[in-house]
């Protein structure tokens, strides 16, 4: 049985891993039509590319679908209830750098910490009636992150997209999302808060713990890490 | 693992003692409406409720606790005094330790009374008592009560005192603004630079979402306040760490308190009524010189207790969740009754937890 890797199926993170397993030997490609899913490994044996939505490898691995898989950090942390349990963490990868942060609007100018946040929420629910909403999709990091500081009085509202525009639309007074530069946040009118950094993330090689490899691969599964240069 | 026959068996058999007490049995819907529960918990609650939902009643709760229900019928109709009962399962998310049940019974005692508060302090809390004393639980007691009474005998603003009140279930937080508030801590570069600056709203970027002008210029007005009141003292530093390190049996705590009362007057009436409420607690029989009392009691739960808290903990199991735990929420039926209140205490049972350590009966 070959040992199955996941990589996200699209775009600059599927590129750069591409990249990065070139760089120690192994490429791994997708054969003809870009809608096919289905992808190809070469310079080593015994290794099977599966293509996947960044954010179903965490999903995948914790089923054990999968044995190895390249994701954020971001999503492993959200998606997985006590997720050193499920992964082993195996190599960060050193691209697709993302912090996860919150941010208000600029012309917030009396709010640039947690503590300003929790003040204002106060406020806001006794001026507004309702709590001071936060948009987001990172809901676990986010509400661990605030409960961790102490910050009381918001109330998290989903944001699959566009998460930035939520403050306009008047949908949401603040938001915790991914930047890599900060250039969004910006144009939307946002600024980070100071202490306001959720998680630093980048893209990381992931194990299940789930899976035996005896039972896979052994031999296969130590000649790839020494390819990789993990130990 | 213990049977759920069993469980349901034993839960019986306390309702039924709830019920001999005097307790009316109820029922409260396992679905409760999402928003009501969302309001009063914060986000908090969905770390640890169930949520589903519906097209048409929008989002549901799995019942977290029986306590929201139960003071929602009360104040719709109940006649007072009223004494409730019930039994049923709880559900609550785990997602951090795979050992803690998603799903539980609870047997609950619950008593809205509006005399003598301290006598139904006791009384739920030896009602309680008298069924798990063959489980020789360590019971632990606590006021959250007596803590802002404290808080509120700070020499301080009261914008300050309000702020300290919110954190009291949130330690960390409260530690950094006492911290702050004393000068222990520094005042953060951004919030001195905009503390001097001229032009306060100067700001480049349009004002967007619902916080208006007036919202941001109100609060750097009670920043500024803020940053001309005098510190708070070390004197007054020191009076509060007393209060919230008392840790003794309840007669010596209580004795404590009025040494610390001495300089911290405002805590006088909250120990009047824990004086009273050792006496009821003597009266119910219960040896209160071997009954622990913690000033800190109760300040990670969730902010729900206003007054008296308490626990029952298996010595020998580290690993269990309290087998029994209460406390008093009048705050909570203000909440609820839009306008009006009624003072609440009440405590809760897990017969699960009774029966695996060898059952109470």
């Amino acid at each position: 049985m070959s040992i199955k890797l996941g990589v996200p199926s699209k775009g600059r993170l599927m590129e750069k891993t591409f990249d990065w397993f070139a760089q120690h030997g192994i490429t791994l490609g997708r054969p003809g039509s870009e809608r096919e899913y289905a992808g190809y490994v070469e310079g080593i044996e015994g290794v099977e590319l599966v293509l996947l939505s960044a954010g179903e490898i965490p999903r995948e691995l914790r089923a054990g679908r999968i044995h190895l898989g390249v994701t954020g950090t971001d999503l492993i942390r959200e998606k997985l209830g006590q997720w050193e349990q499920v992964v082993d963490e195996m190599k960060p990868l050193g691209f697709g750098r993302a912090d996860l942060v919150l941010a208000v609007p600029q012309a917030w100018v009396d709010v640039n910490t947690l503590d300003d946040l929790d003040a204002v929420a106060a406020a806001f629910r006794a001026n507004h009636g309702f709590r001071l909403r936060i948009a987001t999709k990172y809901h676990r990091l986010c509400r661990e992150f605030l409960r961790d500081n102490g910050v009381a009085d918001y109330q998290l509202v989903d944001s699959q997209g566009a998460t930035e525009g939520t403050v306009k639309n008047e949908t949401a007074e603040a938001i915790a999302d991914i930047t890599s530069t900060g250039d969004t946040l910006r144009a939307n009118h946002l600024k980070t808060l100071e202490d306001g950094l959720v998680l630093q993330s980048q893209a990381t090689l992931y194990r299940a713990r789930g899976v035996d490899l005896n039972t896979v691969s052994l031999a296969t599964f130590e000649a790839l890490i020494q390819r990789l240069g993990i130990n | 693992m213990t049977n759920l026959a069993a469980i349901k068996a034993e839960a019986a058999r306390l309702r039924g003692i709830f019920e001999a007490a005097g307790a009316t049995p109820v029922e409260p819907p396992i679905l409760q409406p999402a928003d009501t529960l969302l309001d009063l918990y914060g986000e908090d609650i969905r770390a640890r409720a169930y949520v589903t939902s519906d097209a048409l009643r929008g989002e549901q709760m799995l019942r977290p606790d029986f306590t929201v229900p139960v003071v929602q019928m009360h104040m719709e109709h109940g006649a007072e005094p009223a004494c409730y009962t019930y039994s049923g399962e709880v559900f609550r998310r785990q997602e951090d330790d795979p050992d803690r049940a998603s799903e539980y019974h609870q047997v609950g005692f619950e008593l809205f009374d509006r005399n003598a508060p301290e006598v139904a302090d006791a009384r739920v809390f030896s009602e309680l008592y008298k069924i798990l004393r063959p489980l020789k639980l360590r019971a632990a007691t606590g006021d959250i009560g007596l803590l802002t009474a404290a808080v509120s005998g700070l020499q301080t603003t009261d914008r300050r005192k309000s702020a300290l009140m919110r954190h009291i279930w949130r330690p960390g937080r409260f530690r950094a603004l006492v911290d702050r508030y004393s000068g222990r801590a520094p005042v953060p570069e951004s919030r001195a630079a905009l503390l001097q600056a001229e032009d306060l709203m100067a700001c480049a970027a349009p004002l967007i979402g619902l916080r208006s002008k007036a919202e941001i210029e109100a609060r750097i007005a009670a920043l500024r306040e803020d940053a001309a009141a005098p510190k708070l003292s070390n004197d007054d530093v020191a009076l509060l760490d007393a209060v919230l390190s008392v840790r003794a049996n309840s007669v010596t705590s209580l004795q404590q308190l009025r040494d610390i009362a001495v300089d911290l007057p405002s805590i006088t009436p909250s120990i009047d009524k824990l004086s009273k409420r050792l006496d009821a607690l003597s009266a119910a029989g219960i040896d209160v010189s071997a009954l622990d009392f913690e000033a800190s009691y109760g300040r990670t739960q969730m902010e729900y207790y206003d007054g008296f808290v308490f626990g029952f903990y298996a010595p020998d199991r580290p690993d269990l969740p309290p087998v029994a735990s209460g406390g008093r929420y009048d705050a909570l039926t203000r909440r609820l009754g839009e306008g009006r209140e009624i003072p609440a205490v009440g405590g809760v049972i897990r017969p699960g937890l009774v029966l695996e350590l060898g059952g109470a009966s």
